[in-house]
């Protein structure tokens, strides 16, 4: 239980949940923007682009998480592309949970009665518009619940990247238990740390469920 | 029709013998060891050996057979071959020696790949007999467990390109790509000579990049370097300038005395008969480094 508290492991500990964090939260921000375009892709009339919207969603949803970071890591660098750890660990997951992002937000948009697209294109707005002003903010707060587990299970995937060269919280207990400390101890505060993580990031999605709520 | 057919197929034939043999002869082994290849010693088992006052010997006497706890993806040190599962390494030869004379044949003993997470778990709740794999003795781990030895004295080293004249030990690796595994305790060592570190989940992985040339070097005990410098003759060499120290010892139940001292016993013996010296030089001597002076036990 001690272990935090002894020689230089709060910091080492510290540093790795600060890890997780933000390699969460910078991979969320990409995966919600590309998830998003994704989204569009696939309900938007140009064929061309709904393929492209599937074959992505096919490819990154069915791949394990592991094999997308080894791909990133191992097989970029051979094309000459030469990006930091972290870079890489936020390629591989915010390609991997914009697949879900896009799934979701297009489930959303089932919801939405297809009267409501045909009443903005009769008022004149474009596909852009009729999407973003008129079909999308009502598809999000249908969905918010499934976004949240997306977004839970984010940084819980994020421990992947620990074995690829980011020292992030799960690696934490790789350092701990190579030290010697007893594994219980360290896995107890690694899966509180991770407790923590997923819990504030349920209460962010309830507290935005509860404000955007809609009576139907 | 018939003949050309037969001509066409014996000089297919001719012509991959002639690859094949090629192969063989161009490989980096022969040529410095050539027929006076190392040999593994062979072990005489102490039949009439006799432990009563440890469980686990009794136990395992009565089972007939001896459960030893070990690694299986480290070459030359503690490999599993997948197809054949046998087992080969220095520390499978260490396993093996002290086996034969607790009185078990190899036909007895029963492996078990423990994975380093585990090792403390596996030993205190006695499923395996002793552990053998890279293990160094350190103060936090002898609360749990006991060990015997120490049998081999290993030290942080690091691993380069053989035509590599630039790292010559951990000073010159400043600003340099080092790589090593994740959580191990060899990041600090060398972070503090200013490397830049990259960690993988296996030291093959930190290998593969190395040959790559993606990373300057690898860093982690020079026990598992020289394994893949041996695995990788001709292409990688181990630097040979150690600056930690980490005493490889056998793992075993806490309590158990009496097996303790009867493997300090079955080490020594072995050390001075000149086993451990062939087993070292068939294993990780063909990496090249010469074998390391042969440590002192430490009985407690």
């Amino acid at each position: 239980m001690g272990i935090l508290f002894e020689d230089g492991n709060f910091a080492l500990f510290r540093d790795g949940f600060l890890r997780t964090v933000e390699l969460s939260a910078v991979s969320a921000f990409f995966a919600l923007l590309l998830g998003t375009v994704l989204a569009a892709f696939r309900v938007s009339p140009v064929p061309a682009l709904r393929a492209l919207g599937t074959v992505w969603v096919n490819t990154f949803r069915n791949t394990p998480l592991t094999l997308l970071f080894f791909a990133v890591t191992f097989a970029l660098p051979r094309l000459d592309v030469h990006l930091s750890s972290f870079t890489f660990a936020v390629l591989a997951l915010s390609a991997y949970t914009a697949s879900f992002v896009c799934e979701v937000l297009r489930a959303g948009v089932n919801t939405v009665p297809l009267g409501q697209a045909e009443a903005a294109r009769s008022l004149g707005m474009g596909f852009g518009q009729t999407l973003g002003l008129v079909i999308l903010p009502q598809a999000v707060r249908s969905v918010m619940s499934p976004m949240s587990s997306i977004f839970i299970a984010l940084p819980r995937n994020s421990a992947i990247a620990g074995a690829f060269s980011v020292s992030e919280l799960y690696s934490v207990q790789a350092t701990l238990t190579d030290k010697g400390y007893a594994i219980f101890g360290i896995f107890l505060w690694i899966a509180i740390a991770y407790l923590f993580i997923s819990f504030s990031v349920q209460q962010l999605f309830s507290f935005a469920e509860k404000r955007l709520a809609v009576a139907r | 029709m018939k003949t050309r057919r037969t001509i066409a197929a014996a000089l297919a034939v001719l012509t991959l013998t002639a690859v094949a043999a090629c192969g063989k002869e161009g490989s980096p082994n022969d040529d410095a060891a050539g027929s006076a290849k190392p040999q593994l010693p062979t072990y005489t088992v102490k039949t009439d050996f006799k432990l009563e006052s440890s469980p686990a010997w009794v136990k395992a006497k009565a089972d007939g057979k001896l459960v030893i706890g070990a690694k299986s993806d480290q070459p030359f040190l503690g490999f599993e071959d997948v197809q054949t599962s046998v087992r080969s390494g220095f520390d499978i030869e260490i396993a093996k020696m002290i086996a034969a004379d607790l009185g078990f044949s190899e036909k007895q003993i029963s492996w078990q790949t423990v994975a380093s997470v585990n090792r403390e778990t596996a030993i205190s709740g006695g499923q395996v007999n002793y552990y053998v794999g890279t293990y160094s003795i350190n103060d936090k781990r002898k609360a749990t467990v006991s060990f015997a030895g120490p049998y081999y004295i290993a030290g942080q080293d690091l691993l380069v390109q053989k035509d590599n004249t630039t790292i010559t030990g951990p000073e010159s690796t400043k600003d340099k790509n080092v790589c090593t595994v994740t959580g191990s305790t060899s990041i600090d060592q060398i972070k503090k000579y200013g490397a830049k570190v990259t960690q993988y989940d296996s030291y093959s992985q930190c290998v593969e990049k190395l040959l790559s040339d993606e990373v300057d070097a690898v860093t982690t005990d020079d026990a598992i370097l020289k394994g893949y410098a041996a695995k990788n003759a001709g292409k990688l060499k181990v630097v040979g300038k150690t600056f930690s120290t980490e005493n490889y010892g056998v793992g075993l139940n806490k309590d158990d005395k009496a097996l303790r001292d009867a493997i300090s016993d079955a080490l020594k013996a072995h050390e001075d008969n000149g086993d451990w010296k062939k087993a070292y030089d068939a294993t990780l001597g063909l990496s090249g480094s010469a074998a390391p002076e042969v440590p002192a036990l430490q009985r407690y």
